[in-house]
C-alpha cells in the first residue's frame, strides 16, 4: 500500500473555508434563485386562483339577493273579472297587460298618496320601476285564488332589474343618464322609495327555484330549469355509467385473456379518456338525436353522452380499485369451492366497493361541470317550462348548470354576469359536496392490505 | 300494447321464471339441495336469463328495424319530384310523421274514431282544422299524399305494434318452458348463468370499442357528405372563414387551425414553465407538510369546470388585457382575444403538468440524485443536470397531452377568444378555433343538409386526428424513451 506522498510545493487553498469563493456563491445564488422560481410559481397559480373565485364570489354573492318593492293593491272585479261571475275561464282572458297596467295604477296611486314625487318622472317612470314579471305573477296567483278578488292586498314583486342593480352598485347615476331603460330621476325616486321602507332588499329564493327568463327581465332569471336538469342528468349518469363502467373493469382485470383484442380495448379506453370533450357532442348530436331520433335538449341524451364521456375515467378507477384487494381473497375464495365468478362478485367487488364509489363520485363531478357536448345536443335552448316528473320528465327539454352559465354569460345585459357567476357558486357548491363525499367514503373506508 | 307495458310484463315474467325455475329445481330433488349440481338461485336465474335475453334481443331489433322497414315502404307515397331529391324527401317523411303523430292524438282525444282516422280524404275534410282542433298545430295544409303515406304509416305501425308484441311474449314465455324442462339434477345451472354474466361483462367492455367506432363513423359519414358539396382542397387549404347560409360560403380550415395553435401556443408558454417549476418544487424542495396542502390546493384548479375559467376570461383577464397591455400599446381594443384564451387556458392545464410532472420526477431514483450530489453538485444542478434529463421524456409526452387538451379546449375559448376567424400576428386581436366554429355551426336549428352546417363535422374529425395523433405520439415518446431503471 503506497501513499501518495504529501509534496511540499502544493499550493495551499486560497482563503478560507469560512468565505466561499467568487464561485461558490454564484452556485449558492443559483441555487436560491432555482428554489424561488418554484415558490414563484406556485404562489402565481394559486393567487390567481385565489383571484378568479374572489371575482366569482364578489359578482355572484349580489344575485343571492334581490330588490322588491311592497304596495298595497286593490284587485279591483270591475277591471279583473268583467262579468262579475268568477269563472276562472273568462278571468283567464284578462292577459298580462290588464294587470300590468293595474299594478302600475296602484304604484302611482300609492306614491300620490305617499306624497313621494320627483320632477320629471311620470306615471309611466314609475311603472317601469316595477319588474315585467309582476304582472304575469299577480296574473297568476289571482286564477289560483279567485276569492282575493275585490280586496286589497300587500304585494311584494321584484323591483326592475335597474333598480335592483343601483341598489347593488351596478347601475349608477353617472350610467343611468346614458342609458335609455333608467333616467336618474328614476334612481332618486328609488332612494326615497327605499328611505320610506318601500323598495327593499331580500333574500332571493326565486334565483334557486324560478326558470330562465328573457333578456328583458333579468331580475327574474333563475336556476330552477337547470338544476332539474343537472341532477337528472347525473341520475341517469350514474345509473348507466356505474353499471357499465364495473362490468366492463370487471371483465378487463379478472377474466380478459391477454391478447390482441384486449389490448385494442384497453387503448380504446385510455385514448377515448383525451379525447375532446365537444367530439362527444358531435357523435351525440349525430348517433342519438339525428340517427335514433331522441329528442333534442332531453336530460336523457345530455346523460347518454355523458356516460359515454366518464366511462373511460370511472373504468380507470374501478380496475385500480381491483387491483389493490389482494389475491390472497381470491385465493382463499377459491380454497372453498367458489368458481372465479363467485370470488369475485362475492369477494373482490364488496372489497373495491369504496374505491370505485369514490371513483365514480369524481368521475360525475367532472361530468356535472361538462358544457361543451351539452351545447351541441341542444340544452343550450332557452328553456322556461320545467320538465315533468321522471319518467318522462327525462325526454323534456331541459338546461343543465355549466350551460346556463354559459347563456346568461353571452347576454347583453351585465345583470345576468351577475345571475352567471351566482349560477357558478352553485355550480361549485354541488362540486364541493360531490368531491367532500368522495373523499369521506375513502377515508372512512379505506383499507391498507 | 305500449313499449313500456310490454318491459314491464317482460320483468314480471322473468321473476315468475326465477320462482317457477328454483322451485322447479327443489322440487325435483325433494328439497334436498344437495343433490343439486348448483345452488337452487342459480336455476332462477337460468329462468330469468331464458325469459328476458331472447324477448329482449329481439324486441331491441325488431324497434330499430320496423321504422326502417315502414320507411322505407313509404318513398312509394312520395310524389316524384320529391322522391328524387333527398333533403326533399327527408321533408315528405318528416310531415307524414307529424300527420300521423296528430291523427294519433285526434284518435286519443276522441276528435275522430279509428275508423274516421284511416277513412279521412283530404279533399272531403280539412284535416289540418281537425287536428287544430286537438291542439295538433301543422305548418300548412295536408296534401293527399302525406295524408295516405300517414294512414299507410298509422296502419303498419299499428301491425307492427300487435306483431311485436306477439313475438316478444312468444319468446319470454318460449324461454320459460324450455328453462324448466332442461332443468335435471344434474343441469349445468351455474356454468350456464355465469356463461351470460361473462357475456354481459364482454359487452359492457366492448361498449369503449363501439364508442370509438360510432365517433369515427357519425364524423366520418357526415364529412363525406360535406366533401361532395365542397371541394376537399378548397376545405384543407383556403384562406378564408366566411360561412353564409344563403350559399357562396367560403369554408377554408386554415384560418381556423392558425387561431387554435396560436392559442394553444400562448397557453403552453405559460402552462409549461409554470406548471415544471412548480413540480420541481414540491417534489424536490417542498416539505411533507407544504406538499400535503399545496398539492391539493394546485389540483383543485383541475377539478373547477372550464365554463366557470371561461366567464372568468370575459369578464377579468380580456378587460384586464384590454385596458392595461392591449389599448395602451395600441394593439387593439378587443376584451377577446388570443392572449385571453392563451393565458387562461395556460391557467387550466398548470395542474396537469405539474401532477404528471410530479409523478414523473418521484419516479427518477433516489440513487441518481445521491450520486450527483457525492459529486459535489447543489441541489439546482441535479435537478437540472440529472433528473430532468432522466424525466424528459415522461415530461415531454406531459407537455404534448396538455398541448393535445388545450386545442380540445371549448368552452374558454367560445367565452375568451372571439368569433372572427383571422390569420394575423397580433395576440391582441380576436381570433377563433376549430372548437369554436364547431359549436357556433351546429348551435341552433339547423338543417344538416348545407355545407355550412356539415362542415363542422369535417372540423371535428380534423380536430379529432390532431388530439389523437399528439396522445398516440406523446405514448410513443414516453415508451420509446423511457429510462429503465432496475
Amino acid at each position: 500500500m503506497t501513499d501518495i506522498p504529501m509534496t511540499a510545493d502544493a499550493t495551499p487553498l486560497k482563503g478560507s473555508l469560512l468565505v466561499p469563493d467568487a464561485r461558490t456563491r454564484r452556485r449558492n445564488a443559483a441555487e436560491a434563485r432555482f428554489k424561488v422560481y418554484g415558490i414563484a410559481a406556485i404562489s402565481l397559480s394559486l393567487v390567481v386562483l385565489a383571484i378568479m373565485l374572489f371575482t366569482i364570489a364578489r359578482d355572484g354573492r349580489l344575485s343571492f339577493t334581490q330588490a322588491y318593492l311592497t304596495f298595497p293593491v286593490m284587485l279591483d272585479p270591475a277591471v279583473l273579472d268583467k262579468d262579475g261571475n268568477g269563472d276562472r275561464a273568462e278571468m283567464a282572458s284578462v292577459s298580462t297587460i290588464g294587470y300590468g297596467r293595474l299594478l302600475d295604477d296602484a304604484l302611482v296611486a300609492f306614491l300620490a298618496q305617499q306624497g313621494i314625487a320627483v320632477a320629471g318622472v311620470d306615471a309611466d317612470g314609475i311603472g317601469d320601476l316595477l319588474s315585467k314579471e309582476g304582472p304575469g305573477a299577480l296574473r297568476a296567483r289571482v286564477l289560483a285564488d279567485p276569492a282575493l278578488l275585490g280586496q286589497t292586498i300587500d304585494l311584494t314583486i321584484y323591483a326592475s332589474g335597474r333598480i335592483d342593480g343601483y341598489l347593488k352598485g351596478r347601475v349608477t347615476m353617472a350610467s343611468a343618464a346614458l342609458d335609455s331603460n333608467i333616467s336618474p330621476e328614476q334612481l332618486q325616486l328609488a332612494d326615497m322609495l327605499r328611505d320610506r321602507g318601500i323598495l327593499t332588499t331580500g333574500w332571493n329564493w326565486g334565483f334557486f327555484t324560478s326558470p330562465d327568463s328573457s333578456d328583458q327581465r333579468p331580475e327574474a332569471a333563475g336556476l330552477g330549469v337547470a338544476m332539474i336538469g343537472s341532477i337528472y342528468m347525473m341520475l341517469l349518469t350514474a345509473l348507466m355509467s356505474l353499471p357499465i363502467g364495473v362490468a366492463a373493469s370487471i371483465y378487463l382485470e379478472e377474466f380478459a385473456p391477454k391478447n390482441r383484442w384486449t389490448d385494442l380495448i384497453e387503448v380504446n379506453i385510455s385514448n377515448l379518456a383525451a379525447v375532446p370533450s365537444i367530439v362527444f357532442g358531435i357523435l351525440g348530436l349525430a348517433i342519438f338525436i339525428n340517427f335514433a331520433g331522441l329528442p333534442a335538449s332531453s336530460s336523457l341524451v345530455g346523460a347518454l353522452v355523458l356516460t359515454l364521456m366518464t366511462l373511460p375515467t370511472i373504468i380507470i378507477a374501478t380496475r385500480a380499485s381491483l387491483r389493490a384487494v389482494p389475491p390472497s381473497i381470491r385465493d382463499a375464495a377459491y380454497g372453498v369451492g367458489a368458481s372465479k365468478m363467485q370470488a369475485v362478485f362475492h369477494h373482490v367487488l364488496p372489497l373495491a366497493m369504496p374505491g370505485i364509489l369514490t371513483g365514480t363520485i369524481l368521475g360525475l363531478a367532472s361530468a356535472l361541470g361538462e358544457t361543451a357536448p351539452l351545447l351541441l345536443i341542444g340544452m343550450v335552448a332557452f328553456v322556461d317550462n320545467y320538465p315533468s316528473a321522471p319518467l318522462e320528465g327525462v325526454l323534456d327539454p331541459a338546461t343543465a348548470l355549466p350551460v346556463q352559465v354559459y347563456s346568461w354569460a353571452s347576454r347583453a345585459d351585465p345583470a345576468f354576469i351577475e345571475r352567471s357567476a351566482g349560477a357558478i357558486i352553485v355550480l361549485l357548491g354541488f362540486l364541493l359536496v360531490m368531491n367532500i363525499v368522495a373523499i369521506l367514503l375513502r377515508r372512512r373506508f379505506e383499507r391498507r392490505w | 300494447m305500449s313499449v313500456l307495458f310490454l318491459l314491464a310484463v317482460l320483468a314480471v315474467l322473468a321473476l315468475t321464471g326465477f320462482v317457477l325455475g328454483r322451485q322447479r329445481a327443489l322440487a325435483l330433488v325433494n328439497q334436498d339441495m344437495r343433490q343439486l349440481h348448483s345452488l337452487p338461485a342459480y336455476y332462477g336465474w337460468h329462468g330469468v336469463i331464458m325469459v328476458a335475453v331472447p324477448a329482449l334481443l329481439v324486441l331491441a331489433v325488431w324497434l330499430v328495424a320496423q321504422p326502417l322497414l315502414i320507411q322505407a315502404q313509404l318513398q312509394s307515397f312520395a310524389p316524384a319530384e320529391q322522391a328524387a331529391d333527398a333533403s326533399a324527401r327527408t321533408l315528405f317523411m318528416d310531415d307524414v310523421r307529424r300527420v300521423a303523430a296528430g291523427l294519433d292524438v285526434a284518435v286519443a282525444a276522441g276528435a275522430l274514431s279509428a275508423d274516421q282516422a284511416q277513412g279521412l280524404a283530404s279533399g272531403t275534410v280539412d284535416v289540418r282544422a281537425v287536428l287544430a282542433g286537438v291542439g295538433v298545430a301543422l305548418g300548412d295544409a295536408v296534401s293527399p299524399a302525406v295524408l295516405a303515406a300517414a294512414q299507410d304509416y298509422r296502419a303498419k305501425a299499428a301491425w307492427g305494434a300487435l306483431g311485436r308484441t306477439i313475438v316478444t311474449l312468444a319468446l319470454a314465455l318460449g324461454g320459460l318452458a324450455y328453462a324448466l324442462r332442461i332443468t335435471t339434477k344434474t343441469f349445468r345451472a351455474r356454468n350456464r348463468v355465469e356463461a351470460a354474466v361473462l357475456g354481459l361483462l364482454i359487452l359492457a367492455s366492448l361498449i369503449a370499442i363501439l364508442t370509438t367506432v360510432g365517433i369515427v363513423l357519425s364524423m366520418l359519414s357526415e364529412s363525406i357528405r360535406f366533401f361532395s358539396m365542397y371541394p376537399v382542397a378548397d376545405f384543407f387549404f383556403g384562406l378564408t372563414w366566411s360561412p353564409n347560409f344563403r350559399g357562396n360560403s367560403e369554408l377554408g380550415l386554415l384560418p381556423l387551425l392558425w387561431g387554435t395553435l396560436y392559442i394553444s401556443l400562448v397557453s403552453m408558454i405559460v402552462a409549461v414553465p409554470i406548471g415544471l417549476f412548480a413540480a420541481i418544487y414540491l417534489a424536490e424542495y417542498a416539505s411533507r407538510r407544504v406538499r400535503a396542502w399545496v398539492k391539493p390546493l394546485i389540483e383543485v384548479i383541475a377539478g373547477i369546470p372550464t365554463v366557470v375559467f371561461g366567464l372568468f376570461a370575459l369578464v377579468t383577464v380580456g378587460p384586464f388585457l384590454r385596458d392595461y397591455f392591449a389599448q395602451p400599446l395600441g394593439l387593439g381594443d378587443s376584451g377577446s382575444s388570443v392572449m385571453t384564451a392563451g393565458i387562461v387556458i395556460g391557467i387550466l392545464n398548470i395542474p396537469f403538468i405539474s401532477s404528471l410532472a410530479d409523478d414523473i420526477i418521484n419516479a427518477v431514483p433516489q440513487s441518481l440524485r445521491d450520486g450527483s450530489y457525492g459529486l459535489g453538485a447543489t441541489r439546482s444542478e441535479t435537478i437540472r443536470q440529472v433528473v430532468l434529463p432522466a424525466a424528459l421524456p415522461g415530461i415531454m409526452g406531459a407537455v404534448l397531452m396538455a398541448a393535445s387538451r388545450a386545442i380540445g379546449e371549448t368552452m374558454i375559448v367560445t367565452m375568451g377568444a372571439g368569433a372572427a376567424a383571422r390569420l394575423d400576428l397580433n395576440p391582441f386581436q380576436a381570433m377563433t378555433t376549430i372548437t369554436v366554429k364547431i359549436v357556433s355551426q351546429l348551435t341552433g336549428d339547423t338543417e344538416f343538409n348545407s355545407p355550412e352546417t356539415l362542415v363542422a363535422f369535417a372540423l371535428g374529425i380534423s380536430l379529432f386526428v390532431i388530439t389523437l395523433g399528439l396522445n398516440v405520439l406523446a405514448l410513443w415518446i414516453v415508451r420509446k424513451y423511457r429510462e429503465q431503471y432496475e
